[in-house]
């Protein structure tokens, strides 16, 4: 069909005819892969569970039933709201939230810092910022897991500056999870302001410093406005990663500071193996996310449109 | 110069061309006879359809209509590597990661050309554009004038046997655009390549052009020798487009062998050349600024008020406010021998013979 | 210092970004010099040796982490290179193509692998490999890897692509190269430093993948990630400290790389 059909009709464009073909690879590997597993994970978290993983093919609600209701130990109370489960997202809504906030504060003077040097200089701190993300991020939690162990370097430091008496206890603790997220994700936060830093027009703050504007308050009335969607972009690449996030919490904290990541994971993994409702949580989150995208994708068309 | 007798065999034949992108017409029904050796111009301002033309000549715009025919071949159902048809583009388009030699080389070893073969041709192209010294370098190494040759020259090894040129100065500066046209016009006698040039730069056209198709919303407004679309423009868009003009409200009486029988504002009536018959009634007379003499207020055709002048360097450049309210430019030259009359000066406008001409519309 | 300020600077902005270094980089500081530490109690600093690098290279669990270390090559290997020919050929179509049936859905589905959270992804793919009966090991690890390596190979191949205008392409077919040829000899050539890259992004993000092959890899089989997350397990032990610092030198490298790549492909193209 290609061959002669095509050339006669290719003088205008010159994939043309073609580009459905060259994007096939993508469709199929990424929804046979991808998009279907999800609708399969869709269908398993209504599916009933199969005690050693794995599930019986029969309808359940018993996964979403599970999240919500505590029905007592046998199953014969008059349900009551569950709060285990929805304690645990609460707190990881929090930890990303928080996470999010700590990465902008330090993350946007930094952007700012960057973007107002020299360019020659801008390529270089702007290499040191990513080359900690681009080493393992597994390798980087665990070395944050042993710089701030009760005994490790930064207890013995702070010691023997003679600023503390004892060591901190961090381990373990939601604040070691929150240092950890944030430590994953900064560069995240980073990189996009800097990219919206970047185009500031500075003759912007001069035209505000003109009008009797003060520092801060060009900062606060003209920049920030101007950087705003490079700080929305950072804080949606650093809450969403935060909020599934499994290996902060789970080499930094403990039993106190689990997040959904790890009740995900233990569904499968662990002892629990409880697969629909495992893919039921992973329903939620997923179902979370794809609702911060969706407000993040509107407001990028409105204001590409105005 | 000498080969340039009236050659009319036709090597482009465009025949009721339309383009349409949805609801958009960029060429409606564009029929044009471009002749064999000729430096042809299309000229008009952004989205007058001459570029969608000249993409449609190349190949790389699907017509919606109509036929392109080059020495009588149909073209248009052909890819652009089908067609020997070369383009010089606005931007040059040179391959960067290719040496200026392997650039020019491009098209000849596509064409299959042997090796040596090719290489003889490309010392001959960059001979001709005197650009030898620098076979070697990459585009980026060279300065904008230096790439505009090498993009003439790859254009022009395959020997094609027509030449687009798509605004190719228009990224050059001032001084060098002038200096190019001239060695464009000479690289085109010493070719004898069909040359059609794209422009929105009316000096540029008519410095170089053999002949100008003035084009606008899609529709070509007139076709001529530069001389013909400067002096007698169709109509009100050309006379507007091309050069400066004053486009009077006149009432047409009678048209006849060319000639039209108008009244003035102010009553007095003239007899000038008409470029298509009008029916009897109102009219617009073209008239170039540099061919009207101010004179005493009695007796002359045009009357007024001076209402202001303005120092151009070697002109002077006089407004006139007419009693219709109409205000006319003229353009005096500078000399001590003549004085511009003040501000608010009654005087009187005498036009050339032949200055005025009746448009079409 | 005179009144006149630059407005573009902000007090205490420079100290914050040294802070942000600070935390980036103590970590991997720290772990880098203990890496060197003689002394089996990983606290206590028994002076330089190279004991640990030993260690990996010849010690007890060599074997493990020897094996571990290839299969986590060849899978980044394989899933690089095949993710790289699929965006590719998904950046011509979505960059070329004027007209392209559901190129919005497109795009939204190859950017698919940077939105759905990993560990959604993990329990998808799980799931969907034990539902079609696909037994777990190499293969499957190296299908997920090629699935979320696409968007990462993609973006810097679509954005050099964005930077090439198409009258390249037109000029060369204009000078009788046919689509294909207009492809290979000039299209290809001006994207090789988007190519290269984006081969090095999927690459490292192949590499540093723990989450999903931690799901998918069954028994039996570890890649580098998975090895290291069993030991740490455990408890952290030195030898995990200079398999860190390998692979943090591996990263560090490759990031130079990729940047002396782009800055080439800047400096070709630049007119």
């Amino acid at each position: 069909m290609a061959g002669g059909m095509a050339s006669a009709s290719n003088s205008a464009g010159i994939y043309k005819g073609r580009a459905g073909l060259l994007i096939l690879p993508s469709w199929l590997v990424i929804g046979f892969f991808l998009l279907l597993p999800v609708c399969m994970m869709l269908i398993y978290s209504f599916l009933t569970k199969e005690f050693r993983g794995g599930v019986i093919w029969e309808f359940s609600l018993a996964a979403y039933d599970q999240f919500f209701f505590n029905r007592g130990l046998f199953g014969d109370e008059p349900p009551k709201i569950e709060w285990t489960y929805i304690t645990i997202f609460w707190r990881s809504l929090w930890q990303a939230g928080l996470a999010t906030a700590f990465c902008l504060v330090i993350g946007f003077p930094t952007a700012w810092f960057i973007a107002t040097r020299v360019p020659r200089h801008r390529t270089v701190w702007l290499l040191l910022i990513t080359i900690p993300y681009w080493v393992n991020l597994l390798i980087r939690t665990v070395s944050m897991k042993f710089l701030i162990r009760d005994t490790g370097p930064l207890n013995e430091f702070l010691l023997w500056l003679g600023m503390i008496g004892e060591p901190i206890h961090l381990i373990n603790t939601n604040l070691a999870v929150q240092l950890g997220l944030f430590y994953s994700y900064l560069p995240f936060m980073v990189l996009p302001i800097y990219a919206s830093a970047e185009r500031y027009n500075f003759a912007l703050s001069e035209a505000a410093a003109d009008l009797y504007a003060g520092r801060w308050t060009i900062l606060r009335l003209i920049i920030l406005p101007a950087v705003k969607p490079g700080i929305i972009a950072g804080s949606i690449l650093v809450f969403v990663p935060s909020l599934g996030a499994f290996l902060a919490p789970d080499l930094l904290g403990g039993a106190k500071t689990f997040m959904i990541g790890s009740l995900i994971e233990e569904q499968f993994k662990g002892n629990a193996g409880n697969w629909p409702f495992g893919a039921a949580v992973s329903m939620i989150l997923l179902s979370i996310v794809m609702t911060v995208l969706i407000f993040y994708a509107r407001n990028q068309t409105r204001r590409e449109a105005l | 110069m000498l080969q340039r007798t009236q050659d009319t065999t036709v090597a482009v034949d465009i025949d009721r061309v339309t383009k349409n992108y949805g609801a958009f017409t960029a060429l409606s029904g564009v029929s044009l006879d471009i002749r064999d050796n000729e430096f042809f111009t299309l000229l008009g301002p952004s989205g007058c359809g001459k570029t969608t033309l000249l993409r449609s000549i190349a190949g790389f715009e699907e017509i919606s209509d109509g036929a392109i025919r080059l020495y009588g071949d149909d073209i248009a159902g052909l890819p652009p590597h089908q067609r020997p048809v070369n383009t010089v583009f606005q931007q040059y388009a040179l391959f960067p990661h290719m040496t200026v030699a392997q650039n020019v080389m491009f098209g000849l070893l596509r064409l299959r050309k042997s090796d040596s073969e090719a290489q003889t041709r490309c010392a001959e192209v960059l001979e001709l554009v005197q650009l030898s010294p620098f076979a070697q370098r990459y585009p980026n190494q060279l300065s904008g004038g230096q790439q505009q040759r090498v993009a003439l020259a790859r254009a022009l090894a395959p020997k094609p046997k027509l030449l687009l040129l798509d605004e190719p100065l228009s990224a050059l500066d001032l001084k060098l655009r002038q200096a190019v046209r001239v060695e464009l016009k000479q690289i085109q006698k010493e070719t004898g390549i069909t040359f059609i040039f794209v422009t929105h730069d009316q000096e540029e056209a008519l410095t170089m052009s053999d002949r100008i198709a003035v084009m606008s919303a899609g529709e070509v407004q007139q076709v001529g020798t530069p001389r013909d679309v400067y002096e007698a423009p169709r109509n009100r868009f050309v006379a507007d487009f091309i050069g400066e003009t004053n486009l009077l409200d006149v009432s047409v009486t009678s048209v006849a062998d060319g000639q039209a029988l108008c009244v003035l504002p102010g009553g007095r009536e003239i007899i000038c050349p008409a470029a298509a018959v009008v029916d009897p009634g109102p009219g617009h007379l073209s008239v170039r600024p540099e061919r009207m003499t101010l004179t005493a207020p009695a007796d002359a055709l045009l009357s007024g008020r001076v209402e202001n002048h303005v120092y151009l360097g070697t002109d002077m450049q006089v407004m006139v406010r007419l009693e219709d309210n109409e205000v006319l430019t003229l353009r005096v030259q500078n000399s001590d021998a003549v004085s511009v009359p003040d501000i608010g000066t009654q005087v009187g406008i005498a036009l050339e013979a032949g200055a005025a001409r009746l448009l079409a519309d | 210092m005179s009144k006149v300020a630059d407005m573009r600077r902000f007090p205490g902005f420079l100290q914050l970004t040294l802070l942000c270094l600070l935390v980036l980089y103590a970590p991997l500081m720290v772990v880098m010099a203990y890496s060197f530490n003689d002394n089996t109690s990983i606290t206590i600093w028994g002076g330089f040796s190279l004991r640990w690098y030993e260690d990996v290279f010849f010690g007890v669990e060599a074997p493990k982490f020897k094996q571990a270390a290839l299969n986590s090559l060849t899978i980044a290997v394989m899933a690089a290179t095949c993710a790289t020919v699929i965006a590719v050929s998904s950046a011509v179509a979505m960059m070329r193509a004027r007209r392209l049936r559901g190129r919005t859905a497109s795009f939204a589905l190859i950017n698919l692998p940077l939105m759905v959270p990993e560990i959604v992804t993990a329990v998808a793919s799980l799931i969907f490999f034990s539902a079609i009966g696909f037994t777990t090991g190499y293969a499957t690890i190296l299908v997920a890897h090629i699935v979320f390596c696409i968007p990462f190979a993609y973006l810097p191949i679509a954005a050099r692509m964005q930077s090439i205008e198409d009258t390249y392409e037109q000029a060369a077919m204009d000078l009788y190269a046919t689509p294909a040829q207009a492809f290979r000899l000039v299209l290809l050539p001006l994207m090789m430093p988007g190519i290269f890259s984006g081969f090095l992004l999927a690459f490292i993000i192949s590499l540093d993948d723990f989450l999903i092959t931690n799901f998918v890899k069954g028994a039996g089989i570890e890649t580098l990630p998975t090895a290291i997350f069993g030991s740490v397990k455990q408890g952290i032990k030195p030898n995990i400290m200079a398999i860190s610092t390998l692979l943090l030198l591996v990263s560090v490298g490759f990031v130079t790389l990729s940047y002396l790549a782009s800055r080439m492909g800047q400096n070709k193209t630049k007119t």
